[in-house]
């Protein structure tokens, strides 16, 4: 599942994501999902928060999370002001992301059938 | 006895109203050669301008003698700013130094100011009327100067700091996926934040997963710069690119220790050679040996 966030997201519509996203991994039964913020010019501390909150709420509902596309100058903003997205994974772009993801469950599946 | 005349006392040197300017211009432009010349032999006297040859002090002296007698006579520094733009600019590079610039002008001043005091001794009057006019002028002339090689100064030194930081922060990509930045001398946090911004470029434009920095040639580091150090580790995660700081030499390792940086956000290798192996590693590489008898045939 692939979610493109559009530039200027405001803290409500970035709950409504997080919201939107957990309901739909059960709906779609996705095993992963990416959030591409490549769009988003800024990401303040809500919107990081918020983003792990997606992660950890997805992660409960058995897929995982990769954020894709942040920008050199974003990701610079965000570490000089101490904020971190510790426990999420971050690629570089959609492709990466993708390729990230198939070798994530291909390894659960590993883990899973091999018995 | 001259008759005493009451003069206004004014800034600026003022044409026609006052006999004592265009009498005291004459009289420097008169004795031009022998004031020139005695102003040279106390240069050399001073030991200023030792990097320019015989030659190019007549070249220079003779011009600045005739600007400053022009100044004294319009009060217009323009000409003079540009002659001394213009001259900076030739003698910076020379390695000639602020205090010798401003040790030239000020002996010509006096060199001038005794030829003149001379002239006017006669009267005290004349000379403070004469000293009057010729002293705003002259200091006019010595600001004019010294602040120009002095601005000329900044500007050259800080086009060398841009040279020099251009040419030191090189983001090499070494295989496909592999960034190496290595950094030589010393990182102010100014010279850090470009660094990362650098790096962080890099990384997206070479689709980078891992990126060794190596501060092999970094003698030591802050605690700001070891801060900046492990944000710029902490962005590079943000890209998806793993970052390996390689080359610590130990004061730096006891500063990041210190400091109290988390290392465990920080991956370290010991050398350059070491940490591009881990990169292979992580990378899924692995460097064999091809066989010997291709070698020898190549080199046939």
């Amino acid at each position: 599942m692939i979610a493109s966030v559009q530039a200027a997201l405001r803290d409500a519509d970035l709950v409504q994501l997080r919201d939107s996203l957990t309901e739909q991994v059960g709906t779609y039964r996705s095993r992963g999902v990416i959030v591409d913020v490549t769009a988003l010019d800024v990401l303040d501390s809500f919107a990081c928060r918020t983003l792990g909150e997606i992660s950890s709420m997805i992660r409960l509902r058995g897929a995982e999370t990769v954020i894709v596309g942040i920008q050199p100058e974003v990701a610079f903003s965000m570490v000089q002001l101490g904020l971190r997205l510790d426990g999420v994974a971050t690629l570089l772009d959609l492709e990466e992301g993708l390729e990230y993801l198939n070798r994530r469950t291909k390894r659960v599946d590993h883990d899973r059938y091999a018995k | 006895m001259p008759a005493v005349r009451k003069l206004a006392i004014n800034s600026r040197p003022q044409r026609g109203s006052s006999p004592v300017l265009p009498e005291l211009v004459a009289h420097l432009r008169e004795c031009r050669t022998q004031l020139r010349e005695e102003w040279v032999r106390r240069l050399t006297e001073a030991q200023l301008l030792t990097a320019m040859s015989q030659q190019e002090i007549f070249t220079e002296t003779t011009s600045i003698y005739d600007n400053y007698v022009d100044v004294l006579e319009t009060g217009a520094v323009e000409a003079l700013q540009a002659y001394a733009q213009n001259l900076s600019e030739r003698i910076i590079p020379r390695g000639v130094e602020t205090h010798e610039v401003v040790g030239m002008v000020l002996l010509l001043r006096d060199v001038l100011m005794r030829s003149l005091l001379k002239k006017y001794a006669s009267s005290f009057a004349l000379i403070s009327r004469m000293l009057d006019v010729y002293e705003p002028a002259a200091r006019r002339i010595a600001v004019t100067v010294a602040g120009g090689f002095v601005h000329e100064r900044e500007r050259v030194i800080h086009e060398q700091q841009e040279a020099i930081r251009g040419l030191s922060t090189p983001v090499l990509p070494v295989r496909e996926g592999l960034l190496i930045l290595p950094i030589v001398g010393v990182i102010d946090p100014h010279r850090a934040r470009q660094l990362t911004a650098h790096l962080l470029r890099g990384i997206r434009a070479n689709r980078a997963k891992v990126v060794v920095i190596d501060i092999t040639g970094v003698p030591s580091i802050d605690g700001a710069v070891a801060n900046h150090l492990v944000q710029t580790v902490d962005a590079a995660r943000l890209l998806g690119a793993t970052a390996i700081v390689t080359g610590l030499s130990p004061e730096i390792a006891q500063t990041l220790v210190t400091v109290g940086v988390d290392l465990t956000r920080m991956n370290t290798v010991c050398d350059l050679r070491g940490g591009i192996e881990e990169a292979d590693r992580m990378m899924g590489y692995r460097v064999t040996r091809i066989e010997e008898s291709a070698c020898r045939e190549k080199g046939r």
